[in-house]
């Protein structure tokens, strides 16, 4: 009798300590925003993300794994621009949790109140590939962005869990004053290149180039989404001779066959670029996914000296 | 028994108003103390320059997309005659969310000469418990192939598991309420058991007598990682229905399903695998007794490149109203696809049709080949998975 009175104490005292101590469970659909929000919710969080950093965010499976993690959420932060429209609509319909259907307190768009790069000024359709038609989603690309969407980040945790605004706060100041330390280094590594001309796979770099004055040239896919074609491939050739372009950037996700046969034709360098944090094991944060593309971008443009 | 049935229907529906009731008046408690209550809704995204402000008056239209599916079929066939050539269906699809409760999908899937709903309901996606509830008529959740429509099908025409013990090509499809429920499992396997309760006919399979005369089925699936890149999904489901025969005649149908995917996360738009199977078996109460019929299909499914892939396919059923009539076939498959938003297709199929005495006698061999050309227009549906 004893034991059962010790056990139901434990277990009363258990089961009220677990809501106090419960941690915000935030799912985002990209490693970076978790990343982000782990910087700024620091231990008050437990963030998944998913889509892995490696794969492509276009084409990511709707598997149910995720509907069990969408329906334990507590925050749901999104790409948007339908970056994710292939997968994540049906699993938050299948989420049976309203905290985080659009509209709701546990949903954010982080590309609200972003650079956004790309609208298109007219009709878009299909002849153009597989175009956004809200704008350019590899907005993350430029850690300016990152900087409002962590913000974005903050105010919505306050908002769910305002005991912890002073933890928050104090996240995102630590986050913001890193940032802009690390932006004044990758603007010092990159200022010699300004005005450089590059060639990119995928329209995934329109931010990138923009912050770090990098113009781009030309894709290897003919059109988003459409895969290399050999006349489209030979005008790329011409291209990068005539514009003397030093570099391509080609996201892990996509084939290197082309690029790599475009560089030899070419005598440019084919430069794997990472969008996301865990593209590679070692890419373990936002700050770290810039600080390895700017290293490997500098390497391969020093590498071409005179050019 | 028939009251009770009829009662049954009436208290789930009872249950689900009562439920949806509940979810308006008392939103499920907040995990985190003190939420805000009114939070303010960030505001559309970059609506108004995209879309022009000619859009706005059409802003709460639903999404509308339109699949067109053009199948030529070659070869003889004096059994199963496929036209020559045929835009075997065109499958208009109209989804919105209706309120905060609620979203509404419609496919209505146009022949050349006649047009019917393939499916047409009410999920409502904020219910207390769990639940997720559709009403409506719908592709039901027996076995995996039978709630993929025609354009997500592997392969240009069903398994001979759909037509010969399913009531045809078309499948199962039913109108009723569908209640489906997570079921925790430890670790992140993924566990959900649906329970469909439904009008009591449904073409080629089920004859519904009388009101009461319902259709039920059952659907239980499990879904795991097995790592990053292949993951098991798994379905054991139960049907069970009037077939009109007598007065209480009924045919109960059982199914399992696997279906096994491996897509490297790095390579993934370049090369994936997918192998499926389903094992379906058909008792139904006849004049002469309860004839026990089976079927299976096997298909293995792999991406070349990031456009092509390949695929095989056995299958073999009896017929669920006489068992001593077997069919069987092979199909091997190659498509290709220029966009994400056309698919062209061609199958080479031999399908051995068994005779109703013995199997040599009267069989009958048909060799075709089957070229489809599907294609979206309209609004950038889910992938299918």
């Amino acid at each position: 009798m004893k034991t059962i009175k010790t056990l139901a104490a434990t277990l009363l005292l258990v089961g009220l300590a677990i809501p106090a101590q419960a941690k915000l469970r935030v799912v985002t659909s990209l490693q970076d925003l978790a990343s982000i929000a782990e910087a700024v919710g620091g231990d008050r969080v437990e963030a998944f993300a998913l889509a892995r950093g490696y794969q492509d965010p276009h084409f990511v499976d709707a598997k149910p794994s995720f509907i069990l993690k969408l329906s334990r959420a507590d925050l749901l932060v999104v790409a948007g621009l339908e970056l994710e429209i292939g997968y994540l609509p049906p699993l938050i319909d299948q989420s049976r949790n309203e905290r985080i259907h659009p509209g709701s307190a546990g949903y954010l768009d982080a590309s609200t109140g972003c650079d956004i790069l790309q609208k298109p000024t007219q009709v878009v359709t299909r002849a153009m590939g597989d175009v956004h038609p809200y704008g350019n989603p590899h907005y993350w690309t430029d850690p300016e962005n990152g900087r409002v969407i962590a913000r974005a980040i903050a105010a919505r945790l306050t908002e769910l869990d305002p005991a912890g605004k002073a933890a928050f706060d104090s996240g995102l100041a630590a986050f913001e004053a890193r940032l802009t330390a690390e932006e004044r280094e990758w603007d010092a590594k990159m200022a010699p290149f300004a005005g450089a001309r590059i060639v990119t796979f995928h329209e995934s770099w329109p931010n990138f180039a923009k912050r770090f004055k990098l113009e781009i040239v030309g894709t290897v896919e003919p059109k988003p989404g459409i895969p290399p074609s050999p006349t489209h491939t030979l005008e790329i050739i011409n291209l990068i001779a005539k514009e003397k372009v030093g570099v391509i950037l080609v996201e892990p996700y996509f084939d290197r066959k082309t690029p790599d046969f475009i560089a030899e034709k070419t005598g440019c360098k084919v430069v794997t670029f990472y969008p996301s944090v865990g593209g590679i094991p070692e890419l373990k944060d936002y700050f770290g996914v810039f600080g390895h593309n700017v290293e490997a971008f500098v390497k391969a443009m020093s590498g071409k000296g005179s050019q | 028994m028939n009251t009770l049935r009829s009662m049954v229907f009436v208290t789930a529906i009872a249950t689900l108003v009562a439920g949806i009731a509940a979810g308006q008046e008392s939103p499920p408690p907040q995990p985190t103390p003190a939420a805000t209550p009114t939070p303010t809704p960030a505001p559309p995204v970059n609506a108004g320059s995209a879309g022009g402000a000619s859009q706005t008056s059409n802003y709460f239209n639903p999404s509308v997309s339109v699949i067109g599916n053009f199948l030529a079929v070659g070869g003889q066939n004096t059994l199963e005659s496929l036209p020559s050539a045929s835009l075997r269906e065109s499958e208009l699809g109209l989804q919105a969310v209706v309120d905060p409760y609620a979203r509404a999908d419609f496919f209505i899937s146009f022949g050349e000469h006649d047009v019917s709903v393939e499916e047409g309901y009410l999920t409502f996606t904020s219910l207390p418990a769990g639940l997720l509830v559709r009403v409506g008529r719908m592709r039901i959740a027996f076995g995996k192939v039978n709630t993929m429509h025609l354009h997500l099908l592997p392969w240009p025409d069903e398994p001979l598991t759909v037509v010969n013990l399913l009531g045809g090509e078309e499948g199962w499809v039913g109108t009723g309420i569908s209640a489906a429920k997570l079921l925790p499992l430890p670790g992140d396997v993924f566990s959900e058991l649906t329970l469909q309760v439904l009008r009591g006919d449904a073409e080629g399979l089920f004859v519904a007598g009388k009101r009461s005369d319902l259709a039920l089925n059952a659907h239980y699936r499990v879904f795991a990682d097995l790592s990053d890149s292949t993951n098991l999904d798994l379905g054991l489901s139960y049907g069970l229905g009037p077939n009109g025969a007598s007065p209480d005649a009924k045919t109960a149908l059982g199914a399992v399903d696997a279906t096994l995917r491996w897509k490297p996360l790095v390579r993934g738009n370049y090369r994936s695998a997918i192998l499926r199977g389903e094992f379906f078996r058909s008792r139904r109460d006849q004049s002469d007794g309860t004839v026990s019929a089976d079927g299976w299909f096997l298909s293995g499914e792999y991406q070349l490149a990031k456009r092509w892939w390949v695929g095989v396919r056995g299958e073999a059923a009896q017929h669920a109203d006489d068992a001593a009539v077997k069919d069987t076939g092979e199909a091997a498959t190659l498509t290709f696809w220029p966009s994400e938003f056309s698919q062209l297709r061609a199958e080479l199929r031999q399908r051995r049709y068994g005779g109703p005495n013995s199997a040599s006698a009267s069989e009958y061999t048909a060799n075709e080949v089957l070229l489809q050309l599907q294609f979206a227009i309209g609004a950038h549906g889910a992938h299918p998975f």
